[in-house]
């Protein structure tokens, strides 16, 4: 049997299969469809640090092979994902990954020193949320300005430190040098593209906020490319995820060169998508007699 | 509640755009509660929420209008066609709290879910069923074959009283009331539920993606806050809801 076990961050995954935050809640859900412990790892859903009702209006919006939303970080907050959530996120057997957003400098220091005390085994710095302004999209377009918020999270942040990337940032390459050079272990892109959608007989964008972000099948070739140009410009693990749906997708993602793949729109589609991804990893491997994914992984 | 890919046993045109789907889901499923219906073919991206109408032993059916290129796909399908089934989801309707006599209200096509719990209620429970007009009925026999009375009323008059069946319904009769329909209509069922002090309880309906509670995008604004429709829901106490 081939072996998916991925290192990463100082941390072992048992396969690189993550599923993304925003598409699987604190995993509570899911882990009633099937076992989480097969999964390499889980992002919780988008934390701040104060809880968050979310956006007004329509949250969910469907477009040809795309989905767009605009949920707004609707969360609990730290303290209570702290005490409610993360005791039984830790009861699965894998990587709990979790993710935070902020506002301002401070929302993530606050954030980050609640964390460094928690069972948290890495986090993942959103700095690409467009739903909000306090989702941290402002910290995720210019690199110095990613550069800077990133450093400053990097000197006291105590675990593992994934720093999630926006497609809407002015350079991708750039932007994942300066993270690199910032002191982040890792990098994962793509949040979902800034978009929008107008309802012509009402005369009225969709959207409260105007712009949503958009996700699914319809967004994989423009996510693809940027982990591809990622992954060439820096040495740290690159995390894939945008419109992933099928094992093929996840193997295309490995060959541009990501070491970690994230599960995000595909867990609407089928609950359970992401077993069956783990699964038509293993086939394609073995089919092809692949013994390890370090030998396809970034050959493009 | 789980995900299966399942054949289409019956996929019938019950009116133009109104369809009545079933497949073989082994489950237990309550009255009120929904499934996420998906075509196997990648034609369209989320599968679609959809009440459940009717259970018949292992045959589970869902009574269905077409409103865009989802349901259009799934009304396609034909006889031995696949299908992806996921639930069944939801709180549903607890037929043990609904006590006494109820009345059961349910607006175009808010009358698909409420055939099951007629069913449970039996002899307990009166419908009353609003149409725009005699041309958009649909299921009335089968309702009348299950409730003790069955109340018809169209806005245009043209089949049973003239107007909004809400009117009609004597609430200060029932100890019960459960509705499904269009917003308008269950806000003013609420109202009287309200004043006469019966219980009430509506089923909701939103966009959603997960049909879980994962996602969040089937808020529903509430006293107590934001709930989600999949899995707070679709049922809700009247009262609770602003």
């Amino acid at each position: 049997m081939v072996n998916l076990e991925t290192n990463a961050m100082g941390l072992s995954f048992k396969n690189p299969i993550l599923t993304a935050s925003g598409t699987f809640g604190f995993g509570e859900e899911y882990s009633q469809i099937y076992d989480l412990s097969i999964l390499g790892g889980i992002c919780s859903k988008g934390l701040t640090l104060l809880p968050r009702e979310g956006n007004k209006g329509i949250r969910l919006w469907e477009t040809p092979m795309g989905l767009m939303n605009s949920i707004g970080l609707e969360n609990p907050g730290v303290d209570n994902f702290i005490c409610k959530e993360l005791p039984r996120m830790k009861e699965y057997d894998t990587v709990i990954i979790v993710n935070l957003g902020g506002h301002c400098e401070e929302d993530y220091f606050h954030g980050i020193y609640k964390l460094n005390d928690s069972y948290a085994d890495a986090i993942e710095l959103n700095i690409s949320c467009p739903n909000v302004k306090s989702g941290g999209m402002a910290f995720g377009i210019k690199s110095s300005v990613a550069y800077d918020i990133v450093s400053k999270v990097r000197r006291i942040c105590k675990k593992p430190l994934m720093v999630k990337l926006s497609p809407n940032a002015e350079n991708i390459p750039d932007m994942a040098v300066a993270c690199e050079a910032a002191g982040a272990d890792a990098i994962s892109l793509i949040n979902t593209i800034q978009a929008m959608a107008i309802d012509i007989k009402n005369k009225k964008a969709v959207f409260d906020n105007i712009y949503a972000g958009l996700s699914g099948p319809c967004v994989k070739p423009v996510a693809l490319r940027m982990v591809h140009e990622a992954a060439k410009a820096v040495k740290i693990p690159v995390c894939g995820l945008g419109g992933i749906m099928n094992a093929a997708d996840a193997i295309e993602f490995i060959m541009a060169g990501a070491t970690l793949i994230q599960i995000g729109t595909a867990n609407f589609i089928k609950p359970d998508a992401a077993k069956d991804i783990i699964n038509g990893i293993y086939e394609f491997l073995d089919n092809e007699n692949i013994k390890s994914l370090d030998e396809i992984r970034g050959i493009i | 509640m789980k995900v299966k890919i399942t054949t289409v046993a019956e996929n019938k045109q019950i009116l133009n755009n109104i369809f009545r789907l079933s497949a073989v889901f082994e489950s237990h499923i309550k009255p009120g509660q929904f499934f996420m219906l998906k075509t196997t073919d990648n034609s369209f991206l989320l599968p679609r929420p959809i009440s459940v109408n009717d259970v018949n032993g292992d045959i589970v059916s869902f009574l269905y209008r077409i409103e865009g290129e989802g349901t259009r796909r799934i009304s396609c399908l034909r006889q031995n066609d696949e299908i992806q089934l996921f639930g069944p989801l939801g709180n549903g309707f607890d037929t043990d709290e609904i006590k006494g006599r109820a009345a059961i209200i349910g607006g175009g096509i808010g009358a698909a879910p409420l055939l099951y719990l007629a069913k449970t209620l039996g002899k307990n429970a009166d419908v009353y069923l609003g149409y725009k007009d005699s041309a958009s009925m649909y299921i009335l026999d089968e309702f009348k074959s299950c409730a003790d009375e069955t109340f018809v009323a169209t806005e245009d008059g043209s089949f049973g009283e003239k107007g909004f069946v809400t009117d009609y319904v004597p609430y200060g009769s029932y100890d019960a009331v459960v509705a499904c329909g269009p917003e308008i209509m269950m806000k003013k069922i609420i109202d009287s539920c309200g004043k006469n002090n019966i219980k009430c309880y509506v089923s909701l309906e939103r966009r959603m993606a997960c049909g879980m509670g994962a996602c969040l995008g089937c808020t529903v604004e509430t006293k107590k806050g934001n709930k989600r429709a999949c899995k707070d829901g679709p049922v809700f106490m009247g009262e609770e809801l602003i």
